[in-house]
C-alpha cells in the first residue's frame, strides 16, 4: 500500500514538497510511483532554470506510460539529482527520500495552496 | 519447422564465404565503387551475415510463425482497431492494371483510376458529413498534421496570427498532442470528469482565459474510454464563439458510421484512418493513408494536387482533371503525388463491397460486440465507467485486487491461449486500464471463446496467481524484461556479442 509521509506538502498531480529553510525539495509521491510502475527514465531541469508553480518542469518515464512533472512552486532550481540518470529505480525504491529537484523558494506562500498528507490521502482515495 | 537451427539470429547461421547467389567477374568500372569518392566509399566490407539461400528462407520462413496478426486470430487490441482485412480489397489493389500506372501519366490516360479517387474524395466527404476531402496525407498522423495546417493556414488569412493555442482532452490519443506541438501549436490540456468525457466547466474557463490565442480543440468521439461525448454540439458551439475551430480526430469513427457525422456534430475538420474505419491493412510502418476531410469555407486551404470533376461538353460523362496550381490558399504539397493510392482502392473497393446501406451496420455491430464482451466479462473485471460503450471497453484490471495479479500479468496469460493482448495501461485515466476493441468483424462464437478465457484466467488468478503472474509459458519467448530493455537496451549483434 502506498506510503503518506507526514509533515511533507502535497500538488493534485503527485508531486511532494519538502521544506528545508528557503528551499524545497521536490519528488513525486509513494502514491505516483505505485501508480507508474517501473521508471525507467526522469526527464530533469537544469541548474538555475525557473520552474512556475503548475507548469511542467520534467517528466517521469515508466514502463507504463510517461507522465510530465509539474511544478507545485515556483522558483530557481538549485539542484538536481543527479543520481536519477543512472538509477532512476531509486524512485520506485523510496520515493520520499528521492528528491527530483531543489528549488530557491520565490513565493513561499504558494505552500499554502497545497495538501497536507492527510488530505492528499484523501484526494488519492477519490 | 527446425526452431532449434533456424529460429537461431540469421548471424549465427551466418558460415564465412557462404553465398546465395554468384555473379560474374565484372571488369567495368562503372560497375564498382572506384568512382565515389573516397570518403565516401567503406574502409571495411560491411559485416553482414554470409548464408545460402535456403537457410536463409528456412530462417525467415520459421520466424515468421512466431507473428500474430488479425489472419491468425482474434486481437481484440482497443483504440487499434484491428479488423479483418478483407481478401477482395487485396485483390483489386494488386490488380497489375491499376498497381502499374504511374502518377506522373497523362490524365486522359488515367481517367478510370482518377474517378476511383474522385469518388473515393466524395464519399468520403458524405460519411464524414464534410465539404471537401484531400487523400493526400500518407497516414493518420499525417492526416492529423494536415488537417491543424489547414486550421493554422485559415486563422492566418483571416489575419489572426495570435491563435496558437490548441485544446486537447487529457483522454486524448498521444498523436494529437505530438501532431499539435509539430504543427507549432502549443498545447493546452482540457480535464476529463470522472465518467471519462469533457469536463465543460474546465473547457469554458479554458476559453475566457485564451479568448482570441484558441486556435482550436481536437477531439475523439467516441472517446477513448470508447464513450460518447454527449455535449459535442454545446462544446463545438462554445469553441465557434471563441473563435476556434473544430478538429475529429477519426481514431474512433468505425463506431458511428452510418450512424452520425463528425460534421453534423458541429466539426470544421476531421481525419479518417482508412485502416481502421475502411479495413485496409494496418501498415506496420508501411504505406498508409490519413484522408482530412473539411467543412465549407476551409477547402481552399486543403494541400495540392486536387482531382477535380468537369462535364464534357454534349455529354454527361465527366472528366477529370489533376489541380496542381500553387496559389495563395492551398497548403502546397505534403506528400510525393496523389498519396498511397493503393490503400485508397482498398477502402474503395470495401465500401463497394459492402454497399451503402450495409455500411449503416458496421457502427451498430461494433458497438455491440464491445457491449457484449463488457457485460459478460463485468462480473470478474472491475468496470470503471457503467453504461454503454460503443466500440470499446475499458476495465480497470480485475475486481478482485488481492490476488496481486495486474493487467499486464492478464494480457501475458491470454499468449498462452492464442489471443493477441488486449491494450493495457492506456488510457491513462485508470491504474490498471485493460482495453478490448472486438470490432464488428468478429462472430459470436469467436467474442464467447475469448470471454470463457477471460473469465478462466480471472479463476487462474484466485487459485494459482503464480501461474499468471509468470505468464507466457507457451510463446517462443517468454516473459520479457521491459525495464532492462527500456534501461539498456541492446539492438544490434555485435552489441549482444559484446555484453
Amino acid at each position: 500500500m502506498a506510503k503518506f509521509e507526514e509533515g511533507l506538502r502535497y500538488s493534485e498531480s503527485h508531486e511532494y514538497v519538502r521544506l528545508d529553510g528557503d528551499y524545497a525539495y521536490v519528488g513525486i509521491s509513494d502514491y505516483a510511483q505505485h501508480a507508474l510502475g517501473n521508471i525507467v527514465y526522469v526527464d530533469m531541469p537544469e541548474v538555475d532554470d525557473e520552474v512556475t508553480a503548475g507548469e511542467e518542469f520534467g517528466a517521469v518515464e515508466s514502463v507504463k506510460a510517461a507522465s510530465d512533472l509539474i511544478a507545485p512552486v515556483s522558483g530557481t532550481v538549485v539542484e538536481v539529482n543527479e543520481a536519477l540518470e543512472d538509477q532512476p529505480e531509486l524512485i520506485n525504491q523510496d520515493a520520499f527520500a528521492t528528491w527530483i529537484i531543489k528549488v530557491q523558494l520565490a513565493d513561499p506562500s504558494e505552500l499554502d495552496a497545497l495538501m497536507d498528507a492527510k488530505a492528499y490521502e484523501a484526494h488519492c482515495a477519490e | 519447422m527446425n526452431k532449434t537451427l533456424y529460429g537461431k539470429l540469421v548471424f549465427e547461421l551466418s558460415k564465412p564465404g557462404r553465398v546465395g547467389y554468384s555473379l560474374p567477374n565484372d571488369a567495368n568500372p562503372a560497375h564498382t565503387t572506384s568512382e565515389l569518392p573516397p570518403h565516401l566509399r567503406r574502409a571495411a566490407a560491411p559485416r553482414l551475415p554470409e548464408c545460402d539461400e535456403l537457410t536463409v528462407v528456412r530462417h525467415y520462413t520459421n520466424l515468421s510463425h512466431n507473428n500474430f496478426g488479425v489472419n491468425d486470430g482474434f486481437y481484440p487490441l482497443g483504440s487499434c482497431t484491428m479488423k479483418y482485412n478483407p481478401v477482395i480489397d487485396e485483390e483489386i489493389a494488386a490488380n497489375k492494371t491499376i498497381a502499374g500506372m504511374h502518377p506522373l501519366q497523362p490524365v486522359e490516360t488515367c481517367q478510370g483510376a482518377l474517378a476511383i479517387y474522385y469518388d473515393l474524395q466524395r464519399m468520403l466527404a458524405e460519411l464524414t458529413g464534410m465539404a471537401e476531402v484531400t487523400l493526400n496525407p500518407c497516414a493518420g498522423a499525417h492526416g492529423e498534421l494536415t488537417g491543424l495546417m489547414v486550421i493554422r493556414r485559415h486563422h492566418e488569412a483571416q489575419g489572426q496570427t495570435s491563435r496558437t493555442k490548441m485544446l486537447i482532452p487529457d483522454s486524448a490519443h498521444g498523436t494529437n498532442p505530438a501532431s499539435a506541438a509539430v504543427c507549432g501549436l502549443e498545447v493546452v490540456e482540457v480535464r476529463s470528469l470522472p465518467d471519462g468525457t469533457v469536463d465543460v466547466g474546465h473547457l469554458r474557463q479554458l476559453l475566457d482565459d485564451l479568448g482570441p490565442q484558441v486556435a482550436g480543440m481536437m477531439m475523439t468521439n467516441p472517446n477513448t474510454l470508447g464513450i460518447f461525448e454527449p455535449r459535442i454540439t454545446d462544446i463545438a458551439d462554445m469553441v465557434h464563439a471563441a473563435g476556434g475551430l473544430m478538429y475529429y480526430d477519426g481514431a474512433n469513427l468505425n463506431a458511428l458510421l452510418g450512424e452520425c457525422r463528425p460534421g453534423d456534430m458541429g466539426f470544421d475538420v476531421c481525419h479518417i484512418n482508412l485502416h481502421k474505419t475502411f479495413a485496409t491493412p494496418h501498415g506496420g510502418g508501411g504505406p498508409g493513408s490519413g484522408p482530412v476531410g473539411v467543412r465549407l469555407g476551409l477547402e481552399a486551404c486543403l494541400p495540392k494536387p486536387r482531382v477535380r470533376a468537369c462535364k464534357l461538353p454534349e455529354s454527361d460523362d465527366l472528366f477529370f482533371q489533376v489541380d496542381d496550381l500553387a496559389d495563395d490558399s492551398t497548403l502546397g504539397s505534403i506528400g510525393a503525388f496523389f498519396g498511397n493510392y493503393g490503400v485508397m482502392l482498398k477502402a474503395f473497393a470495401y465500401m463497394l463491397t459492402l454497399g451503402a446501406d450495409n455500411i449503416k451496420h458496421v457502427g451498430p455491430l461494433a458497438t455491440l460486440n464491445a457491449n457484449y464482451v463488457k457485460q459478460r466479462l463485468c462480473d470478474d473485471y472491475l468496470l470503471p465507467i457503467a453504461g454503454l460503450c460503443k466500440h470499446e471497453c475499458v476495465f480497470d484490471g480485475l475486481r478482485d485486487k488481492s490476488t496481486g495479479v495486474t493487467t499486464l500479468d492478464i494480457a501475458k496469460r491470454l499468449l498462452d491461449y492464442g489471443y493477441h493482448a488486449p491494450t493495457i495501461y492506456f488510457p491513462l485515466l485508470f491504474h490498471e486500464a485493460l482495453m478490448i476493441e472486438p470490432t464488428e468483424s468478429e462472430s459470436r462464437e469467436t467474442l464467447d471463446a475469448f470471454i470463457d478465457i477471460m473469465h478462466r484466467i480471472a479463476e487462474e488468478a484466485r487459485q494459482d496467481p503464480q501461474l499468471v503472474k509468470t505468464a507466457p509459458h507457451t510463446t517462443p519467448i517468454g516473459r520479457v524484461d521491459d525495464v532492462l530493455a527500456a534501461k539498456h537496451p541492446i539492438l544490434t549483434y555485435w552489441q549482444a556479442l559484446k555484453a
